[in-house]
């Protein structure tokens, strides 16, 4: 079955992220406590994102993805750069001017058992962005617009009367994706919302965000460590390490062309669920870890793991090089 | 008799033979690993596959008896290993298997590893355990197993404790230990779920490389439809406590003969697929144990069930020369 969805979306822009830094503070001293450090949780981000486009954000732990979701919707507060969302610079807004902007901005968490409030029923877990937003005053309307919410993520109305832990694994990321959606939203920025779910369940929820997109014109940005998730959901993705986006490509390109070593390291570790492929696929595993994002090394932040280091990579910071097409890198093998 | 092909080494190292676990809960008897039988020849890599409740990990555990009782048990079944049923061996009987001819490494290493000892300690201690080697030769010995396992500065780290350890390195190190006795088998529990991705493709490489060049068996737990792919001589899939599908790795992804394995495969995204593809989903949510439908586990999950799936539970029958399916249909399918 093909869905309908091109490969290349050209609306507007929903999102657009500039130079975007989350520095934490690492502090030491019981007493006289003062800053030792800092983790560079994000570290100069850029991106952007388009009406109906998903964005998928791809890396290994630590490299900032999460953050970088978490600061889109200012549930961080960020060092530097800008973030603008439907042409509005909201870089400096504070919680009450955010307020507004939230109810376009939606979440979906990756944890469906921890995200939804144990003592509440499904309807009012739905409906909870309805009252909060005071857009819940016509209780008749309240009530069909929870249930047309329901019906929309495939749940049934009469389990609008009982509790998260009534429901599995895969209902209840369908309950928090029916509550992010409460608010029609423009953009909705989903955390790592299949990892949590067994296989065969996984398909269900990557063919429901997908199926909404095309019914309701929806904006997602897509975080997940697995790439072949990402790459199935997303139209374009950008993959991070160490606090920064080292390559952005479309879906096609990622696989078939892919640039920056990483995404070569990347997709080279995430074995293909067939043996007769496998046989024949060039085995390149990088070696070593992810270094610490407190420390992390001198020039391009992957040379100590990357096969093709050159003496420049050591010292020289690569910059982000964007190309006609659109695709953008981050590497010295790439430079002008 | 459950018969995998014909073995040209003669007996196989281990034979699990109808291998029943229960576990008694409030809500009834659980029956977590159901009739299980299959075989490993040495040498052999064999991944077990299955979703979360299918009585993977539980068949695992039961082979080395690790089940807790109450409220586990194994009700029936023989595990035949290098000659002699372990599940009739003394308890100090199996305590000289676990960690010295089987070995097994869990999906946590920081909670298999004892956080108040030394790397090298925990290493050197099998070795000294099972094999009376003194002290400060099994501590060289551990090193060098360290240095196997490709751990940096391998004999400076014998020093190290398990927190010093990044996830990746704790894992090198619980291999490490695996070998230290030189098993016959080794049983490999989801070992790199917890792991990033580019340490997961290290670790699993690294437990091949070592496992291949000792001549020890795997045994493979995972959920991965691609690690089984990149890894494994043979699969045994596993539903709601029951094997459903077995053979050699290839004839079942070229040929799988089991609705619910070819439902599983339709339903990954693959890194090489067309773009613009939908999965096809298995609709539905995975059985509840403790009340199991009385014919086929799988049947109201399955496209083509049809009355008899309902109320006749399917046995493991052959479906090509090397592959078993419990599916009435196995005969009419296509993938």
């Amino acid at each position: 079955m093909t869905s309908s969805a091109p490969d290349a979306i050209l609306s507007e822009l929903v999102l657009e992220v500039s130079d975007l830094k989350v520095h934490f503070p690492v502090m030491a001293g019981a007493v006289m406590r003062k800053q030792v450090g800092s983790v560079k949780a994000v570290d100069g981000v850029s991106f952007n994102v388009r009406r109906g486009e998903t964005l998928g954000l791809v890396g290994e732990s630590g490299c900032g993805k999460s953050t970088t979701g978490l600061a889109v919707l200012k549930m961080l507060d960020i060092t530097s750069g800008q973030v603008v969302f439907e042409g509005e610079d909201i870089s400096g807004y504070d919680r009450a001017r955010m307020r507004p902007i939230r109810r376009r901005m939606q979440m979906v968490y990756q944890d469906p058992f921890g995200s939804l409030n144990p003592r509440m029923k499904v309807a009012a877990i739905v409906g909870e962005p309805l009252e909060v937003h005071g857009m819940a005053a016509d209780r008749a309307v309240y009530r069909a617009r929870v249930a047309s919410l329901l019906d929309m993520v495939g749940l049934l109305p009469d389990m609008a009367d009982r509790y998260p832990h009534e429901f599995s694994g895969g209902q209840r990321q369908r309950i928090g994706i029916a509550r992010a959606l409460a608010l029609e939203p423009s953009l909705i920025i989903c955390d790592e919302p299949v990892s949590a779910l067994d296989v065969s369940i996984q398909a269900q929820v990557v063919n429901l965000f997908q199926e909404l997109q095309e019914r309701l014109g929806l904006t997602y940005i897509f975080i997940a460590h697995d790439l072949a998730v990402v790459r199935h959901i997303s139209h374009r993705i950008a993959v991070m390490y160490l606090g920064r986006i080292v390559e952005i490509a479309s879906r096609v390109d990622l696989y078939a062309r892919p640039l920056h070593p990483y995404t070569v390291a990347l997709l080279a570790a995430i074995p293909i669920p067939d043996p007769e492929i496998e046989a024949t696929r060039p085995q390149q595993i990088i070696a070593g870890e992810v270094p610490s994002a407190m420390r992390p090394p001198p020039g391009c932040r992957f040379h100590t793991r990357c096969p093709k280091a050159m003496e420049v990579c050591k010292s020289v910071d690569p910059p982000m090089r964007t190309f006609d097409d659109g695709r953008a890198v981050a590497c010295h093998l790439h430079g002008a | 008799m459950l018969c995998t092909g014909a073995r040209l080494m003669g007996a196989p190292l281990l034979s699990v033979r109808h291998l029943s676990t229960e576990f008694r809960t409030e809500r009834g008897t659980v029956k977590a690993v159901d009739d299980v039988s299959f075989d490993l020849a040495a040498g052999e890599t064999l991944a077990i596959v299955g979703e979360s409740g299918s009585g993977k990990s539980v068949t695992a555990m039961s082979i080395l008896r690790l089940i807790p009782d109450p409220p586990g048990r194994i009700v029936a079944g023989e595990v035949v290993f290098d000659g002699r049923d372990l599940l009739k061996l003394e308890d100090h009987e199996i305590r000289a298997i676990r960690g010295n001819r089987i070995a097994m490494i869990f999906q946590e290493p920081m909670s298999s590893l004892n956080p108040s000892l030394t790397i090298g300690l925990q290493i050197a201690e099998p070795i000294n355990l099972h094999r009376k080697t003194p002290w400060a030769a099994a501590m060289n010995m551990a090193a060098d197993l360290l240095a196997r396992v490709r751990l940096p500065d391998a004999k400076s780290r014998l020093k190290s404790y398990p927190h010093q350890f990044s996830g990746g390195m704790r894992q090198r190190a619980m291999i490490a230990m695996a070998l230290a006795c030189q098993p016959q088998l080794i049983i490999a529990d989801e070992p790199t779920t917890a792991l990033d991705v580019t340490v997961q493709a290290q670790i699993l490489a690294l437990l091949k490389e070592v496992t291949r060049a000792a001549n020890s068996a795997l045994i493979l737990i995972t959920h991965d439809l691609g690690v089984v792919a990149r890894y494994a001589d043979r699969v045994c899939v596993m539903y709601g406590g029951r094997i459903i599908e077995t053979g050699p790795a290839r004839e079942i992804y070229a040929r799988p003969r089991h609705p619910y394995t070819i439902g599983l495969m339709a339903s990954v995204p693959r890194l090489d697929q067309a773009t613009g593809t939908r999965l096809v989903p298995i609709d539905g949510q995975p059985p509840n144990l403790a009340n199991l439908p009385p014919g086929c586990a799988f049947a109201p999950r399955c496209r083509n069930a049809v009355d008899r799936c309902r109320v006749e539970r399917p046995a493991l029958v052959k479906s090509g020369p090397e592959h078993l399916s419990a599916c009435h249909f196995h005969d009419q399918l296509s993938a």
